[in-house]
């Protein structure tokens, strides 16, 4: 009997379900994403300015994505809880404070106490957080617990979550990156959004970051006359790498637009799917006063001179 | 089951005279095309190590050549991987193909077809690479190539595998060996997988993480399980015929075909990749269950040379091959290690996963194809290859650059992985603790431009002496004719 045409259609269909189950499938949940909400319920994402959008054709362009990856990865998420209030009972509070953690003394719960609002323990079940929480709260005292992911990519402050197919929806070519020869760029802006630092260190690498290995874009860059006034987009240069006398740097207009594209680079926006609590967000009443007296400070600093 | 049909028996080694009519037959139909092929695909070799050498020096000399826009590192890395890819791999392993295709079914090549599509193929790879170098990359690796030259290449690819097709159909040899079997799921997998990604990657992009999904599931389609499938089909074509073993047990290399397509075709998505997690998780279990396609090839061939591997060594095409089937497992077991939590976590984003890619397409795939080119040629020409000795240079270049390459690249990446899980390491000092590796992988590289170098000259001199004896025949030829003429007259 000839099994031919029954083989070749075993082979087709052991084939074709790796098609249907990684290419039609995954197109059929991930490639109908829409637009979401942040825990906060801003839309998320929002499209990135156009001058960012002709950045990213740079960045792919230039293969930017064989030495640097845009995906954050954490390796768990802990529990921070967070004395935001003390209330009214000291003494019943420091108490609850040494059950919550045995190991910490009278003396020391007090002073942890004295430095309120505080991170006073880490969890990492969110059952054991709640508990805490639940304990601590006495005497009209506030206590509650953050999200917070971790894993080394976090702690190097590359990001505050892990990425989630979420961050990427308007971005065509979806530039993931596979190596790390260069540091993750998924926050880049956040890390780093002085423009003219970025396109310093496109210009001359080493000058921003000693010992870097990335090579210099000088064709990013033109060298010009230098007008009677220079150029407001001449770049700051330090004097060994700066332009002759008369002479000035500027970027191209792909250089600002790459620029453009790494200081748009954020994905930390907290999402459902991968939570984070914002520090800043949590101390209810004392962290937005705070803020805002800090905003006026800083707003009236200059008018007083 | 219906493939029994072995190799061996029906035709004799080499290009002694003993050889059949039929396959003599089949060796002057298909010469002008594979020669067509292999000369195109020698000299692709030597475009791409020459721009995988300055890629390697631009490793741990940043500012060599960073000046003209197209000899950045972000575009000559991409142009030297995919100018393997397609205009050697693709090219050669098609003209292997085909050989084999008419040997074992003992038909004959029909040339026009197949030339038209080598010039199209050609077309698309030099489109391709200058596409690349002008900044028109698609961004994705192993899918570089901007879509006109994607369009070439699938042209080219349609105008070669039709005919590869019907001449399966019109074989005089009914019963398929298995080298068939891979063959074929190969020809058709192919057009499939490289449509696909092309228009939903590169012409018509879907949204978001689906371009890269899709992109990594064609190149672990690609360099897997469509090098896998050619590969293997040398293999098992070269071993016993050369040997003059009869392969050991069909059966269990058609198992290692079954697990190769049905496991092989779903790995590839990274274990960290910001997608749905049942990705990455079916991935890894693929992945881990391709440990049977390692298992089954290296119990074939061990069998079928009764373990004495000594016998692979005494051909230098084996030898080839051989070195190819190492670097095939050896690429295999990294993948699996790469798949598996503890050692993936630290392997994740570094240069061990450079080093296994490039294990596979060229430790394995190129270096069986050298096997296989340096098997047909002679037989194909009727003639030896003019510098006979230069073919076992070529073979050691070859080797040591996998070595001095591609180990270091390894061992650098585990180093730097380890680094990178640990925070308190400054980035800069992480990329600095790879540089030595990356010094002494340059060295591999310009061994390996060495050897392709080799093979060139090598292939170029027979093709000029192949054209000068073709133009005195025809003018002896035209001279014979002409002068009972002029007596007649």
């Amino acid at each position: 009997m000839n099994y031919g045409p029954l083989i070749f259609l075993a082979a087709f269909f052991a084939l074709a379900s790796s098609w249907f189950g990684v290419v039609l499938t995954p197109q059929l949940n991930v490639g109908q994403l829409q637009q979401t909400n942040t825990l906060n319920g801003a839309l998320y994402p929002v499209a990135r300015p156009g001058t960012a959008q002709q950045g990213l054709q740079v960045y792919r362009a230039n293969g930017c994505a064989q030495c640097h990856s845009q995906q954050i990865g954490q390796s768990g998420t802990v529990f921070d809880v967070l004395l935001a209030n003390a209330g009214t009972n000291r003494a019943a509070l420091s108490e609850a404070l040494q059950k919550v953690k045995p190991t910490l003394s009278a003396a020391d719960a007090d002073q942890l106490l004295s430095r309120i609002p505080v991170e006073v323990a880490r969890f990492t079940r969110r059952e054991e957080a709640d508990a805490a929480v639940k304990t601590l709260s006495v005497g009209g005292a506030k206590a509650q617990f953050l999200v917070c992911p971790v894993g080394p990519d976090i702690t190097r402050g590359w990001g505050k979550r892990r990425n989630v197919a979420e961050d990427y929806l308007f971005d065509s070519p979806t530039l993931l990156g596979s190596v790390r020869i260069g540091p993750d760029l998924a926050n880049v802006g956040v890390r780093q959004p002085d423009i003219n630092w970025h396109l310093r260190h496109l210009y001359a690498p080493k000058s921003e970051v000693k010992g870097s290995t990335m090579p210099s874009y000088p064709y990013l860059f033109e060298k010009r006359k230098a007008g009677r006034q220079p150029s407001s987009e001449a770049l700051a240069l330090t004097s060994e790498l700066a332009a002759e006398k008369g002479w000035e740097i500027v970027p191209t207009p792909e250089g600002k637009a790459l620029v453009a594209y790494l200081v748009s680079l954020r994905s930390d926006a907290p999402l459902f799917i991968s939570p984070i609590s914002l520090a800043s967000a949590a101390p209810a009443e004392v962290g937005t006063n705070a803020s805002a007296a800090n905003a006026s400070a800083a707003t009236n600093a200059p008018a007083s001179k | 089951m219906s493939a029994t049909e072995s190799p061996i028996p029906s035709s004799s080694v080499g290009s002694s005279p003993g050889c059949g009519a039929i396959s003599s037959g089949i060796d002057s139909s298909s010469r002008l095309p594979l020669l067509i092929l292999f000369g195109a695909g020698a000299f692709w070799l030597v475009v791409s190590s020459l721009l995988g050498l300055i890629s390697s020096i631009k490793f741990h000399s940043p500012n060599f050549l960073a000046e003209p826009a197209w000899l950045t590192y972000g575009r000559v890395r991409p142009a030297f991987a995919d100018s393997l890819l397609y205009g050697f791999c693709l090219q050669v392993a098609l003209a292997a193909g085909l050989w084999l295709a008419a040997r074992l079914g003992r038909t004959v090549i029909k040339p026009l077809p197949i030339i038209a599509g080598a010039k199209l193929l050609n077309i698309g790879v030099v489109l391709g690479v200058l596409g690349i170098l002008s900044g028109d990359a698609s961004g994705f690796d192993t899918l570089n190539f901007p879509r006109y030259a994607a369009a070439f290449i699938f042209g080219g690819y349609f105008l070669i595998g039709v005919p590869a097709v019907l001449m399966f159909h019109r074989r005089a040899v009914r019963t398929l060996y298995v080298s068939q079997w891979f063959l074929l799921a190969a020809l058709f997998w192919f057009p499939w997988i490289y449509s696909t990604a092309n228009l939903l990657v590169v012409a018509f992009p879907l949204r978001g993480v689906a371009q890269p999904i899709i992109a990594w599931w064609y190149a672990a389609n690609f360099q897997f399980v469509w090098m896998g499938l050619v590969g293997l089909a040398i293999t098992f074509y070269l071993v016993p015929k050369v040997t003059g073993r009869e392969l050991v047990s069909q059966n269990l290399a058609l198992f290692a075909f079954w697990t190769l397509i049905l496991f092989g075709s779903w790995t590839g998505i990274p274990r960290s990749a910001p997608v749905p997690a049942y990705l990455p998780s079916i991935s890894t279990v693929a992945t881990v269950l391709t440990t049977l396609v390692f298992v089954s090839v290296a119990l074939v061939i061990w069998k079928t040379v009764d373990g004495k591997i000594g016998l692979l060594w005494d051909s230098l095409s084996l030898r080839f091959v051989t070195v190819g089937l190492v670097c095939f497992l050896t690429a295999g077991l990294m993948n699996i290690a790469d798949s598996v939590a503890a050692f993936g976590a630290i392997t994740n984003f570094t240069w061990f996963t450079i080093a296994q890619t490039q294990l596979l397409s060229y430790g394995f795939f190129s270096m069986t194809l050298f096997g296989a080119m340096y098997f047909i040629t002679p037989q194909i020409v009727g003639r030896e290859l003019p510098f006979p000795k230069w073919a076992g240079v070529h073979f050691w270049m070859a080797t040591l650059g996998i070595l001095f390459g591609l180990a270091p690249l390894a061992l650098g990446g585990i180093v730097q992985g380890r680094n990178l899980l640990n925070a308190e390491v400054a980035f800069v000092d992480v990329a600095k603790s790879t540089l030595m590796f990356l010094r002494v992988s340059t060295l591999g590289d310009v061994l390996i431009l060495v050897g392709h170098g080799l093979l060139f000259v090598n292939l170029l001199v027979l093709g000029l002496r192949l054209v000068r004896i073709t133009c005195q025949a025809f003018l002896a030829e035209a001279i014979s004719e002409a002068q009972p003429a002029g007596v007649k007259s």
